[in-house]
Formats: C-alpha cells, sequence, structure tokens
C-alpha cells in the first residue's frame, strides 16, 4: 500500500507540481474552449487570454 | 517549418538545461567518491529512461491525433506554465536562482560525509546518487521528447536530434571543464524553455480542442510574443515591488 501510495505521489508531484491552480486552470481553459469552439465560434482568443490569466494568478500567488 | 524550429530549439533547451544539473551531481559525487559505481549509477538510469521512452512512444502513438494533442498539449502547458512561474520568480528576486556551484559543494560535502562501502565491489552510495540524479532529472526530457514526437510528423526524429546535440554539447563541456557549468545562464535557459512549452501547449491543446488558429502555424509566433510581453511585464512590476531600482527586465536575474 505505501508503495502504491509513494508511486501516485510521484507522478502527481512530477505533473501537477507545487502549484495545483495551475494544473485544474488548464483543465478548464482547454475544456471551455473545446465547448465554444464546437459551437462554431472562433474562441482562439479564449484559450490564448486563459493561459495568460493562469500565468498572472500563479505568478501573484507566488510572490505573497 | 516554424513548428519543427520551435521544436528542436524547445527540445534542445529542455535537454540542455536537465542535463547540466544531472551532470552537476555525476561530477560532484564521481570527484569526491570515485568513478566506476557513479557511472555504473548513472549508466544504469539512462538504461531505464531508455525503456521508459520505448513503452511511452508507440502506446502513446497509438491514441487518436485529435485526443492526443488536448493530452500533449495540456501536459506541455502544465509543464511550460510551471517552468516560466519559477523562471518569472527567480528573475523578480522572489526565488533564489539556482546556484550549480552550490549545487556541487553541497553534493560533495554529502558524499564525503557518507560511510564508504570500500570493500564493496559497488558503492551503492554513489550509485545511487547518481542514478537518481540523472533519472529524475531525464524524467522531464523523456516526457518532452515524447509528447513533442507524437503530436507532430517526425517530431520524436527531430525532439530526440535535439536532446542528443545537448547531451553531446553538455557531456563534451563537463569531460573539458571536470567543474559545474556555472556559467550557463541557467534561469534564462528556463525562462524560454518555459516560454516555448507553453506556446505549444497553447496551440496544440487549442487544437485538440476544436481550434482553428489564424494563420496556422504562424499564430505560434503571435502566442510567443504574447507570453513574452506579458511574462518580461512580470518582471518588472516583480522587480518594482520588491523594491530593487535600476534593473532590466533581463530573466537572467543579472543586475544592470
Amino acid at each position: 500500500m505505501k508503495y502504491i501510495a509513494g508511486f501516485f505521489r510521484f507522478w502527481y508531484d512530477f505533473i501537477v507540481g507545487d502549484d495545483w491552480r495551475i494544473a485544474a486552470g488548464v483543465v478548464t481553459a482547454i475544456g471551455l474552449t473545446a465547448l465554444i469552439a464546437h459551437r462554431d465560434i472562433d474562441a482562439w482568443w479564449l484559450m490564448v487570454f486563459s493561459v495568460i490569466a493562469v500565468l498572472i494568478g500563479s505568478v501573484r500567488r507566488g510572490a505573497r | 517549418m516554424t513548428r519543427g524550429v520551435f521544436l528542436f530549439l524547445s527540445a534542445f533547451l529542455a535537454s540542455g538545461v536537465e542535463m547540466v544539473e544531472a551532470l552537476t551531481i555525476v561530477l560532484a559525487v564521481g570527484v569526491t567518491r570515485g568513478w566506476r559505481s557513479t557511472l555504473l549509477g548513472a549508466g544504469a538510469a539512462a538504461v531505464v529512461l531508455a525503456g521508459i521512452v520505448g513503452v511511452l512512444g508507440p502506446a502513446v502513438s497509438a491514441v487518436p491525433l485529435t485526443s492526443l494533442r488536448v493530452l500533449v498539449g495540456g501536459l506541455l502547458l502544465i509543464f511550460g506554465l510551471q517552468w516560466l512561474r519559477k523562471a518569472i520568480l527567480r528573475a523578480g528576486g522572489y526565488k533564489p536562482l539556482h546556484d550549480e556551484i552550490a549545487s556541487y559543494d553541497e553534493a560533495r560535502t554529502q558524499a564525503q560525509h557518507a560511510v564508504h562501502g570500500a570493500r564493496k565491489s559497488v558503492d551503492w552510495y554513489s550509485f545511487t546518487v547518481s542514478f537518481k540524479g540523472v533519472f529524475l532529472e531525464g524524467l522531464e526530457v523523456a516526457f518532452i521528447v515524447v509528447t513533442f514526437g507524437a503530436a507532430q510528423r517526425n517530431g520524436v526524429r527531430i525532439a530526440a536530434e535535439a536532446a542528443a546535440a545537448a547531451f553531446a554539447i553538455v557531456l563534451a563541456v563537463g569531460a573539458i571543464v571536470h567543474a559545474p557549468l556555472s556559467r550557463v545562464p541557467e534561469n534564462t535557459l528556463k525562462f524560454t524553455v518555459g516560454l516555448l512549452l507553453t506556446s505549444f501547449g497553447t496551440f496544440w491543446a487549442g487544437e485538440g480542442a476544436g481550434l482553428r488558429w489564424p494563420g496556422d502555424d504562424a499564430s505560434l509566433v503571435g502566442i510567443l510574443g504574447l507570453l513574452l510581453a506579458t511574462s518580461l511585464l512580470m518582471v518588472r512590476l516583480l522587480r518594482r515591488r520588491h523594491g530593487v531600482a535600476g534593473l532590466t527586465a533581463d530573466p537572467s536575474g543579472a543586475r544592470a
């Protein structure tokens, strides 16, 4: 059990890292973009500005 | 063409940065405790990494391209944003710059104080530290090579060539100077890699989500430019907030 928990902890740390909000923000941005793009609405701006918003939010939290 | 150049550059820089860090650990342990077990550990890590790439590569290639681009783009975005965030915080003075000399000295001190297994044929301390250093630093490179390769035609070849070129250069320089590569402007490289990974991630995740980018591949340059401008602005604002006057927005953290 300890090894399984360690295995998942390693991959969580490796992929998600020290700010889980980045991963959550990326998943949300992709989901919202897919939702809008599949209604034939031009949504490239949403993807770009969501990524920039995630970056700014994460840097602000890191600088507190 | 644009994608190919960006892809080579991203894989080359990302591999180079990680390899410099791995080399620092291997050099410190090798110089302090001897080379045989240290090189055995580094070699074993390289074999395990090759195995992971060998298994992951074909497995990832079997996934449909649209789903793959969402997955790969998302992963690259998460990695890229984390690299960029740390590089901005370092350049802004909110996080200490990574110091290869300090890392080297720390690893040497730890190696000197660890118990020597003189009678054993393999020094397990050297083997384990060297294995861990090469494996953990190399895993990120392996991930980048596999994901880049999977999302673009000839991607694996381009990314693997870039990683091999970085490996050859770092190894050659390490063998010549036999000391940590402290002159590498590490934060500038991490800043650049973060920008490139985030740009690729945004582009591929967007394509996978069903977007049509204006200008196709050329929009990569636009995404990169926007991210660069935002990042430099954040570095400038952080430095001003930190109360240090007379600084440029140079992401190396070098003071003007």
